[in-house]
C-alpha cells in the first residue's frame, strides 16, 4: 500500500500538498501516455491486432478474397494429418541443432581472438566481421548455391586442397541442412560485436589472480572467461534458436525462390517456407495461421526448456533474477 | 476476478471476430450491367496490375491501346509481376484495379475463388475474335466452359545442341530430338566427358523438373485430365516419362553432378555451355535462340523441335494473359478494350515492326515473336529477316513448335497441382524417392487438392 493511500492524519502530510502530487502526478501519466502513445498505438495495430487476428484465422478456411468461413479446430486436425508438417519441424529441428551450436562456438572463438588482438586491429576487424551481416538475406541466399556448387563451388575448391572431395552441397538431401548451417556464419559478426563486449566486462583482477595460481589460457577460459560471460552466451543462444526457428530467406532463395524456380529439395523445406507456401502459394490463410500458431507454441517450449536449463549453466555475478 | 478476466477475453474474442468480418468480404459482384460496346466512347482511370510496358513490343502495343481508350481515360500501370497478394487484398477491399496481367496457368485459380470475371460480354461487346488466338492459348484461359483471361504471348521448347559434339560422336540433330528414346540414351553415353571423377562435358540434359509434363506428353498422357478434376500423375506412361528423363541423368553421374556443372555455367554470357563445347543437347525455351545469336553468334548449334515419341513435333504453351478482376465494372469497358487491342493483329504487327527497325539498326537479324495470336504469328513470321545458319533453322523451327502445342487445362488448384509434381520430380531427382513412389504421393497431394478446390467452387465459395 503506497503512502498517498492512507489517511492525511495518518500519513501527516497536508492535504493540499498531497492534491498537489495527485494532479503532478496525473499530469505525469497523461504526459507519458502521450510520449508512448506511438509505440502502443504501433504495437496494438500491427502486433496485437494481427496476433489475435490470426488466432481467429486459425480456426477458419480463408484464400483472402472470400470472407473466412469459422471450421472450428479442423486446421489443427489437419497439421496433424499433414505428413509435410512433420518433415517441415524435422529438418527445422536438425538445422536448428546443427546451426546454433556451430554459430556460438564460431562466435566465441572470434571474439576471443578479437580480444586479444591491439585497439587499433580489434576496431578493423570488428568491422570487418561485422560486413557480411549487412548483406541482404537473398544475396546471401544465390551466394550459397555459387559458393556451395558441387562440381565448382569455391567450399569443395578448398577442400579439394585437402584431399576431400566434397559433397554435392546444394543437392543432396544429407548435405543441404549443413551446408546451410555453416552458410548461417556469414553473419556470425553481430553475435562476435556482442561477446566481445561481454569479454571486455570481464574484471581483470580475476584473470590475475587465476596467473599468479599458474592457470594456463585454457583453464582461464573455461574457469573464468565462460562463466563470466555466461548470460552473453545464454542470450545469444536464446536469440538464435527463436531465428533458426524462423529461418526462411536463404534458404527459399537457394532452394524455392529466386535461385530455383522449379527445383526444390524437400531437405530445405523448414517450417516457415512451407508456412509461406500454405499463406502465399496457396491462399490457405486459415491452415497457415494454425501454422503459426503451433510454431509458437514449440519455440515458446524450447524457450522455456532453455530457461529452466540456465538456471543451472548460467552465471549471474549479481544473482539479481 | 476469474470470471471477469475471462468475460474480457470472451469480448476481446468476439470483437476480433467482428472486426475481422469487417476486415474481408465477398466481392463478386455480377457484371450484368457492364455495357461493352466497341464503338463507344469511354472515361476514367484504368489502372492495370502487373504489367511493365519495358521493350518496344510492349511499349508499341500499349500506345495503341491507350490510344483507342481516348482522351477520357488514363492509365496507370503498377509495374512487376502480378502480386497475388495484393491484387486479391485490393479485390477482397472493394478496391480492385481495372486490369491485371497474370500468367495463363493462374487464371483457373483467379476464376474459382471468384477474383476475375467471365470475359463472354467483354469479347462479345468489344467484338474479339477468340478463334485468333492460339487453341493451347484459348484453353489455359477458357475455366467451367468459360473464357476469363484474353491470352498474349507463346512459350515453347525446342531441342538446341552442339553440333560439333554431335558430329564427333558420329551422332545428327535426329538422335537428340526426343522421338528415340534409346537414341537419347546413347547420345548422352557418346558426348558426355568425364575427367577425373568431375564431369566436363554434359551429354544430354532433360531439363527436369520444369519439363516433365513435355516429357510426359511425349509418352502420351497428360498431368492432368481435360476437364481439369483429376491428375493422372501416377499414370504408367507419366512413371516411364520420369524414369527416362531421370535415367539419362543417373547414367552421366546423376542429376547432383549434372545440376551443379549446369549451375556453374555463364548461361547468357559468351561463355555458355554451347560456345565452351560443354553441353551437346538440351531443350529450353525458344528465347534462348536470341540469347545464343547475340552473345555467341558462332556458336556450333543445331536446332529441332522437340519431338514426341511417336515422331511429332511437341511443344508445352505458357504465355500470359490480360483478366479484369471481379468488382471493377465501371472500368471493365475501358479494361476490354485495352486487352483487345494489346492482343490484335496490327497491334502485334506494328511491335513486330518496331523491333525489326531495331534490330536492322543494330544489324542484327530479327527472329520473330511468338504472340500467341495465330493470324499475327503468320503475319510477323513473313517479317522475319535471316540472320543465316544456324540460326534461320532455329526460327523455322520455333514457328513448327508454336503450330504443335498444347497446354494443361485450367483448374481452380494450380499451385497446389504444380508443387505436387514438381517436388515428386525434386524428390526423385535428389535420390529420396523412386519415380513410382514420388508420384503416388503427388497423386495423392494433387487429387486432395483439386477435389478441395472444385468442392469449394461448387459450393459456392
Amino acid at each position: 500500500m503506497s503512502v498517498t493511500e492512507l489517511a492525511p492524519a495518518a500519513s501527516g502530510i497536508d492535504p493540499e500538498r498531497q492534491r498537489t502530487r495527485r494532479a503532478a502526478r496525473r499530469r505525469n501519466t497523461r504526459a507519458a501516455l502521450l510520449f508512448l502513445s506511438p509505440w502502443i498505438i504501433g504495437f496494438l495495430v500491427f502486433t496485437a491486432w494481427p496476433i489475435g487476428y490470426s488466432a481467429y484465422l486459425s480456426l477458419t478456411d480463408y484464400d483472402v478474397i472470400n470472407d473466412p468461413s469459422f471450421i472450428g479446430f479442423d486446421n489443427y486436425v489437419q497439421l496433424i494429418e499433414d505428413p509435410k508438417i512433420a518433415l517441415a519441424l524435422w529438418n527445422t529441428f536438425i538445422f536448428t541443432v546443427l546451426q546454433v551450436p556451430l554459430y556460438v562456438i564460431v562466435s566465441i572463438a572470434l571474439a576471443v581472438l578479437l580480444n586479444q588482438a591491439g585497439r587499433r586491429s580489434s576496431g578493423f576487424f570488428r568491422t570487418v566481421f561485422f560486413l557480411p551481416k549487412m548483406t541482404p538475406p537473398v544475396a546471401v541466399g544465390v551466394l550459397f548455391l555459387l559458393l556451395f556448387n558441387g562440381q565448382n563451388g569455391l567450399i569443395n575448391h578448398v577442400l579439394g586442397w585437402f584431399g576431400i572431395n566434397g559433397p554435392a552441397w546444394t543437392t543432396d538431401p544429407a548435405w543441404v541442412k549443413p551446408g546451410l548451417a555453416i552458410m548461417s556464419l556469414w553473419t556470425v559478426g553481430g553475435s562476435v560485436i556482442i561477446l566481445l563486449a561481454a569479454l571486455r566486462a570481464v574484471p581483470n583482477q580475476l584473470y590475475e589472480s587465476a596467473r599468479i595460481d599458474g592457470a594456463n589460457f585454457w583453464q582461464q577460459t573455461t574457469k573464468i572467461t565462460v562463466p563470466m560471460i555466461s548470460p552473453t552466451i545464454f542470450f545469444i543462444v536464446v536469440v538464435n534458436t527463436i531465428a533458426a526457428f524462423q529461418t526462411f530467406d536463404e534458404a527459399y532463395t537457394a532452394f524455392f525462390g529466386s535461385g530455383n524456380t522449379t527445383y526444390s529439395n524437400d531437405a530445405a523445406l523448414f517450417y516457415v517456407i512451407y508456412l509461406f507456401q500454405q499463406a502465399f502459394q496457396f491462399l490457405h490463410m486459415g491452415y497457415a495461421s494454425a501454422m503459426a500458431w503451433l510454431l509458437f507454441v514449440v519455440i515458446m517450449a524450447v524457450t522455456a526448456i532453455q530457461l529452466w536449463v540456465s538456471r543451472r549453466v548460467v552465471y549471474y555475478e549479481a544473482d539479481v533474477r | 476476478m476469474r470470471v471477469r478476466t475471462l468475460s474480457k477475453v470472451a469480448i476481446a474474442a468476439v470483437a476480433v471476430g467482428m472486426l475481422a468480418s469487417c476486415a474481408t468480404g465477398s466481392n463478386q459482384t455480377a457484371d450484368d450491367d457492364i455495357k461493352y460496346d466497341r464503338d463507344a466512347t469511354l472515361s476514367g482511370n484504368l489502372q492495370v496490375m502487373g504489367f511493365g510496358g519495358v521493350d518496344e513490343i510492349a511499349t508499341t502495343r500499349y500506345d495503341l491501346a491507350t490510344k483507342a481508350l481516348g482522351d477520357g481515360v488514363t492509365v496507370k500501370l503498377i509495374e512487376g509481376d502480378l502480386d497475388m497478394q495484393q491484387f486479391l487484398s485490393a479485390v477482397a477491399a472493394g478496391d480492385p484495379p481495372a486490369l491485371v496481367y497474370a500468367n495463363r496457368d493462374q487464371i483457373g485459380s483467379l476464376a474459382a475463388r471468384g477474383a476475375i470475371m467471365p470475359l463472354d460480354k467483354c469479347i462479345e461487346g468489344e467484338d474479339i475474335g477468340t478463334d485468333q488466338y492460339l487453341e493451347a492459348a484459348l484453353d489455359q484461359v477458357t475455366f467451367d466452359g468459360k473464357v476469363y483471361g484474353i491470352p498474349e504471348f507463346n512459350t515453347v521448347q525446342l531441342t538446341m545442341a552442339n553440333a560439333d559434339l554431335l558430329s564427333a560422336a558420329g551422332l545428327t540433330i535426329d538422335d537428340v530430338n526426343g522421338s528415340d528414346w534409346d537414341a537419347v540414351t546413347k547420345a548422352a553415353e557418346a558426348m558426355m566427358k568425364n575427367d577425373g571423377g568431375k564431369l566436363s562435358v554434359i551429354g544430354v540434359d532433360t531439363k527436369l523438373p520444369e519439363f516433365f509434363p513435355l516429357w510426359a506428353k511425349s509418352n502420351g498422357v497428360d498431368l492432368i485430365s481435360e476437364d481439369g478434376r483429376t491428375a493422372q500423375l501416377n499414370d504408367p506412361k507419366a512413371v516411364e516419362a520420369l524414369e527416362f528423363a531421370v535415367g539419362i541423368y543417373d547414367l552421366q553421374g546423376g542429376f547432383s553432378a549434372v545440376k551443379a556443372y549446369r549451375d556453374s555455367a555463364d548461361f547468357f554470357g559468351g561463355g555458355n555451355q554451347y560456345a565452351t563445347n560443354v553441353l551437346g543437347s538440351m531443350w529450353m525455351e525458344q528465347w534462348y535462340i536470341n540469347v545464343l545469336n547475340d552473345v555467341s553468334p558462332d556458336a556450333p548449334m543445331a536446332f529441332d523441335t522437340f519431338h514426341s515419341k511417336d515422331g511429332e513435333s511437341l511443344a508445352y504453351a505458357s504465355g500470359s494473359a490480360w483478366a479484369i478482376p471481379a468488382g471493377s465494372n465501371e472500368t471493365a469497358p475501358a479494361a476490354c478494350r485495352f486487352a483487345r487491342v494489346m492482343t490484335e493483329v496490327d497491334s502485334w504487327v506494328a511491335a513486330a515492326q518496331a523491333r525489326l527497325d531495331l534490330r536492322n539498326a543494330d544489324g542484327k537479324p530479327f527472329t520473330g515473336v511468338l504472340t500467341g495470336n495465330a493470324d499475327a504469328d503468320e503475319k510477323i513470321r513473313e517479317m522475319v529477316t535471316t540472320g543465316g545458319e544456324p540460326w534461320d533453322t532455329g526460327v523455322k523451327k520455333m514457328y513448327e513448335a508454336n503450330d504443335n502445342t498444347f497446354s494443361l487445362p485450367a483448374n481452380p488448384a494450380d499451385a497446389e497441382f504444380k508443387t505436387a509434381w514438381q517436388d515428386a520430380v525434386n524428390r526423385v531427382l535428389n535420390g529420396q524417392e523412386d519415380p513410382q513412389t514420388a508420384l503416388d504421393k503427388a497423386q495423392d497431394e494433387a487429387q486432395k487438392a483439386l477435389d478441395a478446390a472444385w468442392k469449394k467452387m461448387e459450393n459456392g465459395k
